[in-house]
């Protein structure tokens, strides 16, 4: 039996340190959604666990300086619902959050842990890589941030280096007229492992596409952002030709698997379907 | 049989007597219970879907600190493979060979050994430590695999048509001549369904607790549809004589017939022994999805035959239904359920018992029937589509009723069918508007439920109320119904009445809970018993009153004379009669056992409506309607309840539940996350109408409603689809790929005569 | 390995519990703490059966560790009823038939509870989706749904 070592720090600092120590044996501990359940199926045997949540910085939602919002990694989505102003800026990114497992699971399952855990299919990281969010991670060598669809290498594997922790995720300032959505495909209405995820972050400005950004999860092994598809979408007015292409766009890029969850047909179908859903919606929002 | 018709406590929605425990978490589970020096049992369980067992060395995990006891196959009363030992419906050969493997592991999650220590923990080390050399063989898991020629075969000592097989029996029901019948048709639709395997679902994983002492005094606390089928089990495969077995059963969270046989008790029982401490025994989820049994998989062929004005002449069908790793899938449901709401006069239904490398089947609400219900509602579906008639009018045209016999044997009395069906046409469902890909489908079903044995026992206590203790686990709300029926008989409030599950020490013998009989079997009993206490009051007041006991009457909860004529006496309550009792002849008091009879089968016609995603294949039930008749509605809550959570069920068969097996021939979801059952968002409000059409050889007129309400569903759903889309699905479920494939790709009609 | 002390207040009442780093709130709950009301149903959070709320915020204890606990504040179902009062979810439960073998019971009320504390008037759709995560095998949902609307209204009228 392993012995394990339970630690809540209450400084990033003592967190790093301890994390660094374990090596291949720690763990973070945020919402905690994943790691029980891995621990649970014996996946992962961890040395220690490092809870973070005493740690002000990560549990903390705050304005930037130019207007953005920056949001601990340990923020739950149930916290960050409830949020006055977030929800009205990001509502795509609140949602992708918020569809994460069940109103229990989103009483305590952060999008930090969402994005760690490094599943293809998480639901904060299609909407967060089209917000064009930046992570600040922190680690026994220092501070450092990086975009958001760099962090995941492969399923269950991230680019964090050792004894790092993610910290924060920054979310830019908005201009007028933008808005973004999340939308995923599950067969029941909830609960499921998203099939195809897709979020959508565009700017409208006299009924044109000015900037858009298009994030495409559970078709790859990592996140992707898809970039034809936005190029397709900018300068349009999002006419059933720009939607198109955009579709067509999302389902070439995708390089999915045959698993329990969909086909590689289906999906691949699928994300073309839900790139137009999401772009009206986020569009709806942006007026 | 006297109906009640002045009811005051029939048919009331009374507040059922283990309700107050169970809404404050007071109701105890088996995994609940506890008991001084109790230590934990944990299972080994066999990687391999199909292996020979050479040699199993347990000495590492003996000598592991805080290990109690091992327990291999040969602690487990052998019976032999050439002498059937039955058990109800149960060979006890197949028994003792499911709860561990002997001489072979048959499927992943079969156990080969088990643990008892201190912690759960290091149980489970200790069954790392168990050193298993395996002859891994090749496997099978699918129908069609497994009956191939060159199939690799699980027992060889079982043979069909004089070869060795993985078909384990085969099962004909026969009426008229079948190729005559054909010859009569002008409309012939044939097509075969497959289905999945699909399990239960309970939300309570299998859990019990076991003390034995060391004359052998055995206490069994366990989840199951039967203490008296756990005694009879542990009994059987561990040799300790039933009369030296108390099994007890606590409150049971889900059974739906997956809890009708034993997985651990036997093992916790000879655990317990060895250790000389009680053992607990809990499945995690895991072990739940993949070690106990779900139901078959099937294939289904179904053809049948209409004239053109709608009169069915000749149906059949073969049904292949997956026993799993040793014999005995419900091809009785199958083959004796599919045909029977109809009256054809030529009808051949066979079913196929296939073995196959996966866990054994157990039974799941209405056993074979839903699957066989399936195939022949959908060929209907498509025979009123190919005659242009109405598909309830076509069920009319062709409704069982009194008189009909049905194929697998009996003449049916008075029924309730054509009732549902009418309720279901006059019903403002059945034609309330459809909006752009909605479509409405509907299904009949039957089954056959059951009678049996039961036994009650009725005691008034000092203080003139009423303690009822009856014999079967209740899954679907007897208590209440119990208790209902007792207060109206006596004529006293509701809830002057107890009612308890006995255990088989403190109970006579009653036979499982399932086959949708309890309520009809105990109330028989227990309205014996109530009739004999109400013939010992009027007794007694007969004595008091110093008249003749045929001149008084029972009535609101006390004795009267039964005319002017008996006499002027004010009357005796049951409390005035129960406080005399000690000096008029001592306690008021009956108990009855039988083996109950008459039990008639039910039938339900459901409404469903579906909207179609079509860019997803996301297909939503968005309204549904079951109409059933249910004899007698003794308490319409929980008639209402049982018709509700049978469409739940089966909507999730329909839409998304499945086994998903890997290439390594292991079970891939077994969990929670990826068998995915209906959650609250995924299901509209069920609306029930509940037909009432006594069954006259009841004493209410009860009938069973548990199992019926499952049968029609995945049809219903199936139809509606295709009205919504015009395409058919010949396979469950019709999850999105599935349905975007059949949307999007070729004709996937089969040839029609 | 020493066990860990922990101490916490649940429903109100200030408890301590020895625990393994590695037990869940659930497992505390079950084992030292004999509070059996919480059920586990799948140990992985898709069924709901565990559900408590931790400073007013429903969870699932088995996705937390029982070490948590230190510190903050938890409801479990045997926190619901006061005395021998019912809260009115449970009550309703009864009266409308919204269970059938009890096994999610606890953790659908706990659920509904929470849910009502923040939105007094949710619709049918806010009702469903928020007890998605609450599995039930026997009722098919109606029952509950109606009970917990038929609450929210009642709990309204009496508090105007």
């Amino acid at each position: 039996m392993t012995e394990l070592r339970y630690l809540a720090p209450t400084t990033l600092d003592e967190a790093i340190k301890a994390f660094a120590a374990a090596g291949s044996a720690g763990r973070i501990l945020a919402g905690g959604t994943d790691l029980l359940v891995q621990m649970r199926s014996g996946a992962v045997k961890p040395g220690v666990i490092v809870d973070i949540k005493k740690i002000a910085e990560m549990t903390a939602i705050a304005k930037t300086a130019d207007g953005g919002f920056r949001i601990g990694a340990a923020v739950p989505g149930a916290v960050l619902a409830e949020h006055p102003n977030f929800g009205k800026v990001w509502p795509g990114v609140l949602e992708a959050i918020n569809l994460i497992g069940s109103t229990q699971v989103q009483g305590r399952a952060s999008a930090g842990g969402n994005l760690c855990n490094g599943s293809p299919a998480g639901d904060s990281v299609p909407a967060l890589v089209a917000a064009g969010a930046i992570v600040t991670l922190q680690g026994p060598n220092g501070r450092r941030e990086m975009a958001v669809e760099n962090v995941p290498a492969g399923p269950g594997r991230t680019n964090l280096l050792p004894g790092e922790i993610l910290v924060s995720f920054s979310l830019p300032p908005r201009p007028p007229g933008s808005s973004d959505a999340y939308l995923r495909m599950i067969p029941r209405t909830e609960m499921d492992i998203a099939v195809v995820g897709v979020g959508v972050s565009l700017t409208i400005k006299d009924g044109v596409c000015t900037a858009a950004r298009v994030g495409l999860g559970a078709v790859a092994p990592t996140v992707l952002l898809v970039e034809a598809a936005a190029t397709a979408l900018v300068g349009s007015k999002l006419d059933d030709a720009a939607l198109n292409a955009a579709a067509a766009a999302c389902s070439a890029a995708c390089r999915p698997i045959d698993d329990k969850r969909g086909t590689i047909i289906y999906r691949t179908k699928v994300a073309g379907v839900l790139l137009k859903r999401t772009t009206l919606i986020a569009a709806k929002r942006a007026k | 049989m006297n109906i009640v018709t002045n009811n005051k406590w029939i048919g009331q929605r009374t507040i059922r007597p283990d309700g107050a425990d169970k809404v404050t978490g007071r109701a105890a589970f088996a995994a609940d219970t506890n008991m001084s020096g109790m230590i934990w049992g944990k299972v080994l369980r066999s990687p391999h879907p199909h292996a020979r067992i050479k040699s199993i060395d347990t000495s590492k995990a003996e000598a592991l600190p805080g290990v109690k006891a091992v327990v291999s196959a040969r602690d487990i009363v052998d019976f032999p493979v050439d002498k059937s030992v039955m058990l109800g419906i149960q060979d006890m050969r197949w028994m003792c060979r499911n709860v561990m493997a002997r001489e072979k592991a048959l499927f992943p999650g079969h156990p080969v050994a088990a643990v008892a220590a201190t912690t759960e923990a290091i149980a489970a080390k200790a069954c790392e430590l168990i050193e298993v050399e395996y002859e891994v063989l090749p496997w099978s898991i699918e129908i069609d695999d497994a009956i191939k020629p060159d199939a690799p075969i699980l027992h060889d000592f079982l043979k069909f048509e004089g070869k060795p097989s993985n078909i384990a029996g085969k099962l004909e029901v026969k009426k008229g001549d079948i190729e005559q019948g054909f010859k009569q048709a002008e409309v012939v639709v044939e097509r075969t369904f497959t289905t999945r395997p699909v399990h239960q679902g309970y939300i309570e994983p299998h859990a019990c607790l076991v003390s034995v002492a060391p004359d052998n005094k055995t206490t069994i606390w366990s989840s199951s549809q039967g203490q008296f089928m756990v005694r009879a089990m542990t009994a059987y495969l561990t040799g300790i004589p039933q009369s030296d077995i108390r099994a007890i059963p606590a409150e049971i969270g889900g059974g739906f017939g997956g809890k009708t046989i034993v997985y651990l008790e036997p093992l916790a029982t000879l655990l317990a022994k060895k250790s000389g401490r009680p053992v607990k025994m809990v499945m995690t989820r895991e072990e739940v999805m993949r070690a106990t049994g779900p139901t078959s998989g099937s294939k289904s062929t179904v053809k049948i035959g209409a004239r053109k004005d709608g009169t069915i002449v000749a149906a059949q069908g073969t049904f292949y239904l997956q026993a799993g790793a040793l014999p005995g899938s419900p091809i009785r449901g199958a083959v004796g359920c599919s045909f029977s709401p109809y009256d054809i006069p030529h009808v051949l239904s066979v079913g196929f018992d296939v073995l196959s490398n996966r866990s054994k089947v157990a039974a799941y609400r209405a056993p074979g029937a839903p699957i066989g219900a399936y195939a022949v509602e959908c060929v209907l579906d498509e025979l009123a589509e190919a005659l242009k008639m109405d598909p309830l009018e076509l069920r009319l045209k062709n409704a069982a009723k009194q008189g009909t016999k049905a194929a697998f044997g009996p003449v049916f009395p008075r029924i309730g069918y054509i009732e549902t069906l009418e309720a279901a046409k006059a019903h403002p469902h059945y034609t309330a508007p459809l909006g752009k890909w909605q479509g409405r489908g509907v299904a009949s079903g039957f089954w056959f439920n059951a009678g049996g044995e039961s036994s009650a026992q009725v005691n008034v206590t000092e203080d003139g109320n009423v303690v009822v203790t009856t014999g079967h686990p209740d899954v679907g709300g007897s208590r209440a119904a119990i208790a209902n029926i007792c207060a109206e008989l006596l004529g006293i409030d509701y809830k002057r009445v107890s009612v308890l599950i006995g255990d088989t020490a403190t109970i006579g013998f009653s036979n499982l809970t399932g086959g949708s009989r309890v309520l009809f079997a105990s109330a028989i009993v227990v309205t014996q018993s109530t009739d004999k206490i109400i013939s010992t009051l009027k007794e007694r007041a007969a004595k008091i009153w110093d008249i003749d006991p045929e001149a008084v009457k029972w009535e609101n909860g006390a004795a009267h004379p039964a005319s002017p004529n008996a006499g002027q006496f004010e009357p005796l309550t049951l409390a005035e009669l129960a406080a005399k009792a000690p000096t008029m002849g001592g306690p008021i008091g009956a108990g009855v056992q039988l083996n109950t009879e008459g039990a008639e089968g039910g039938f339900g016609t459901h409404i469903c409506d579906v909207e179609v995603d079509t860019e997803l294949g996301i297909v939503r039930v968005i309204r549904y309607t079951a109409v059933q008749d249910v004899g007698r509605a003794i308490h319409p809550g929980y008639v209402e309840g049982q018709i509700q959570g049978g469409v739940a069920q089966g909507i999730g068969w329909a839409l998304n539940e499945e086994y998903i097996y890997n290439k390594s021939g292991k079970v891939d979801n077994p969990g929670f996350l990826d068998y995915r059952m209906p959650v609250c968002s995924d299901l509209p409000m069920l609306d029930c109408v509940m037909v009432e059409v006594p069954n006259p050889k009841h004493p209410q007129g009860v009938k069973g409603v548990g199992e019926v309400p499952l049968v029609p569903v995945m049809a219903a759903v199936a139809n509606a689809i295709h009205n919504a889309l015009g395409k058919r699905f010949y396979s469950l479920p019709m999850s999105p790929p599935v349905v975007l494939e059949v949307i999007e790709g070729p004709e996937t009609r089969q040839a029609a005569e | 390995m020493a066990k860990l002390h922990v101490s916490t207040t649940i429903n109100g009442e200030p408890m301590e519990f020895l625990c393994e780093p590695s037990d869940t709130m659930l497992d505390a709950l079950r084992g030292p703490l004999g509070l059996t009301g919480s059920k586990e149903g799948c140990a992985s959070g898709d069924c709901g059966a565990c559900s408590i709320t931790v400073d007013d915020r429903l969870i699932c204890s088995c996705l937390m560790l029982a070490v948590e606990a230190q510190g903050h504040e938890l409801h479990t179902i045997e926190g619901m009823a006061h005395g021998d009062k019912l809260h009115p979810l449970q009550q309703k439960f009864l009266e409308m038939a919204a269970l059938q073998c009890g096994i999610c019971t606890s953790g659908m009320l706990v659920a509904s509870d929470a849910l009502l504390r923040k939105n007094s008037k949710p619709s049918e759709e806010e009702v469903r989706f928020w007890l998605a995560g609450n599995l039930c095998r026997c009722t098919g949902y109606d029952k509950i749904v109606r009970a917990v609307m038929e609450t929210a209204a009642e709990m309204r009228e009496a508090a105007q």
